[in-house]
């Protein structure tokens, strides 16, 4: 497969690839932990907070991109910090992928807040009966109950970043090597006269792999599904 | 080890206000739906917070509300079993049973084999919860109970869900818990049947209140108790052992106020029983009769009367050392000159009798 791409081919998909996973892999945590809090808790300001999870989804993407640039730019209040302890994100694909995680986060805390809300609070009262501290409750009981829709989320919002062209190219412009990922490209080799041919290529592969992706979720919710018994 | 439970707490459409003790062994919380059974059971488990209140379980204070302890849910080690089994359906029954040991020191096998053989479920541990059935997931879910060992067993309805198939197929199980078990059960109910075949003791619950409470041998021949447990429900406990079997497909049995004819009892010679006689069965005649099909007429005395609101009297009977209760109309009660003291015979029908009214006791009790 290597052979058969070019180096730049190869390097967008390359890239494209570290930007989704890593930004996946950030929000995961963050995803989790929003979705229970949404799906569970009461506390003040939750519709804001549900508000601002939610706002990637319905503002268009270039707003979100230039609000990502103010704020993470090297003239913006966080970006001027990370800049001076050496961590710029602007225009590199750590940017990137901080642009396609806040893009994907609203899907990914979407599927796992309804399969929290799916799980049974009974059960976890049986647990706590049972001698579960809450902690233990989660970790033995909601998380493993969650499962099927923590992959769900997982795959939404990788697919969701894998596919991310506006916020990214505003944010973090389109450098090859640097930020240009396989929408990026596509773009950019649509752009140029008699780009087409390269274009198609780029996404003959972007096809590939996102089968390739959808395939294997599928496997692993069915495991998953048969494990949790329904 | 016993319970002690004293609760307050008032719920936005009526108020809970119960205080008893409950000894080893089960004790019943009979009452209606909605009479404040299950939020007794849920203050004892931690689920629901009482306003005030104190309960303690042997040594073990779990709640007490005067000196500000509430002990969390995890920490009180009672074992609930729920209506609904609540097993978890991510694990299979061998996990689902392992599931609160490990927060007790460990799965001991040598109990986890005594409780899986006392349930019945050695067949089942390789399954997930989705294949089993209702009663095998009330087994189950007993069972899991158990091994988290627990220092009292809560039960709320287990059978409730339950047809009478499944319910005939898990009541032998909460028999042998109740005579195995040594710690205390609340058993929460509104069927007067389980109580008598199950509850060492009962508390009657109406709208909150405690409003009777005692051995259940001595509630059920009360007849101020009727009210509460409903009048075709209403039925005193006999004690009695197995005489024998007799060819015609008859049992007899012996009874502090002579022998009874019963329909076969699948029980040897010599075992104890408890025999519940419901009320509306039982006929008072002032002269022995004779000519009669009735298999059984054992002289008694009447203890007291009991007028209801409706045209029947309530009238409860010692026979030998057990008490009866037999529900007459009051217009019977005036013509045959009923009164306390008076020496008459109650009949029972043998076919009257029915195999869920016979309870075997284990031996040593």
């Amino acid at each position: 497969m290597i052979d058969a791409l070019t180096p730049a081919e190869w390097q967008a998909l390359n890239l494209s690839l570290r930007v989704s996973f890593w930004a996946t892999l950030c929000s995961l945590p963050i995803g989790v932990f929003t979705a229970y809090a949404l799906a569970r808790w009461t506390f003040p300001g939750k519709a804001i907070v549900n508000g601002l999870v939610h706002l990637p989804l319905v503002l268009p993407p270039v707003v979100t991109g230039y609000m990502l640039l103010i704020t993470f730019g090297p003239r913006g209040p966080i970006g001027s910090v990370l800049e001076a302890i050496g961590l710029p994100i602007a225009f590199r694909w750590s940017g990137a992928a901080l642009a396609a995680a806040i893009m994907a986060f609203p899907l990914m805390v979407r599927a796992i807040r309804l399969s929290i809300e799916a799980v049974d609070p009974k059960l976890e009262q049986a647990a706590a009966t049972l001698g579960a501290s809450r902690a233990w409750v989660f970790a033995t009981v909601t998380l493993p109950l969650v499962m099927p829709g923590i992959l769900a989320g997982t795959i939404l919002a990788f697919a969701k970043a894998m596919g991310e062209f506006g916020a990214t190219i505003t944010f973090v412009s389109n450098i090859p090597g640097q930020t240009q990922t396989l929408p990026t490209a596509i773009y950019a080799f649509l752009q140029i006269p008699g780009g087409e041919g390269a274009a198609l290529r780029l996404v003959v592969i972007a096809v590939v792999v996102s089968m390739g992706a959808l395939l294997v979720s599928e496997w692993v919710a069915r495991r998953l599904a048969a494990r949790v018994g329904s | 080890m016993s319970l002690s439970v004293a609760l307050r707490h008032s719920f936005a459409d009526f108020k809970l206000d119960v205080a008893f003790d409950s000894p080893l062994g089960v004790t019943a919380l009979f009452g209606r739906s909605g009479a404040g059974k299950t939020s007794v059971i849920n203050a004892v488990s931690g689920l629901l917070r009482p306003d005030a209140g104190r309960v303690v379980v042997g040594e073990t204070v779990l709640f007490d509300s005067e000196n500000g302890l509430d002990l969390p849910v995890h920490r009180r080690r009672v074992g609930y079993v729920f209506q609904d089994a609540r097993l978890f359906p991510h694990l299979s029954v061998r996990g689902n049973l392992g599931y609160g040991a490990r927060f007790a020191g460990g799965v001991d096998p040598v109990k986890f084999a005594r409780v899986v053989e006392m349930l019945g479920i050695g067949a089942l541990l390789d399954r997930r919860p989705a294949a089993l059935s209702g009663g095998e997931k009330q087994r189950v879910a007993i069972g899991r109970a158990l091994l988290a060992r627990p220092r009292l067993l809560l039960l709320d309805e287990p059978l409730a869900a339950l047809d009478d198939a499944r319910k005939a197929e898990v009541v032998p199980f909460l028999e042998r818990l109740r005579d195995e078990a040594d710690l205390p059960i609340l058993y929460v109910s509104h069927s007067v049947g389980e109580v008598a075949r199950l509850a060492n003791t009962v508390v009657v619950i109406e709208a909150g209140r405690v409003v009777r409470a005692g051995p259940t041998v001595e509630v059920l021949a009360d007849p101020a108790a009727v009210p509460s447990l409903g009048l075709r429900e209403a039925g005193a406990l006999l004690n009695a052992t197995v005489i024998g079997h007799h060819p015609d497909g008859l049992s007899e049995v012996a009874t502090s106020g002579g022998p009874l004819i019963l329909p076969h009892v699948d029980a040897p010679p010599g075992t104890r029983l408890r025999i519940r006689i419901a009320a509306q069965d039982v006929i008072l005649s002032i002269a022995r009769p004779v000519g009669l099909s009735a298999l059984n007429i054992v002289p008694v005395q009447i203890v007291s009367l009991r007028d209801g609101n409706g045209p029947g009297v309530m009238v409860q009977l010692r026979a030998g050392d057990d008490l009866l209760l037999a529900r007459v109309t009051r217009r019977s009660a005036t013509d045959l000159g009923l009164v306390p003291g008076l020496d008459c015979h109650a009949i029972v029908k043998t076919v009257a009798v029915s195999g869920a009214d016979v309870m075997t006791l284990p031996a040593n009790r």
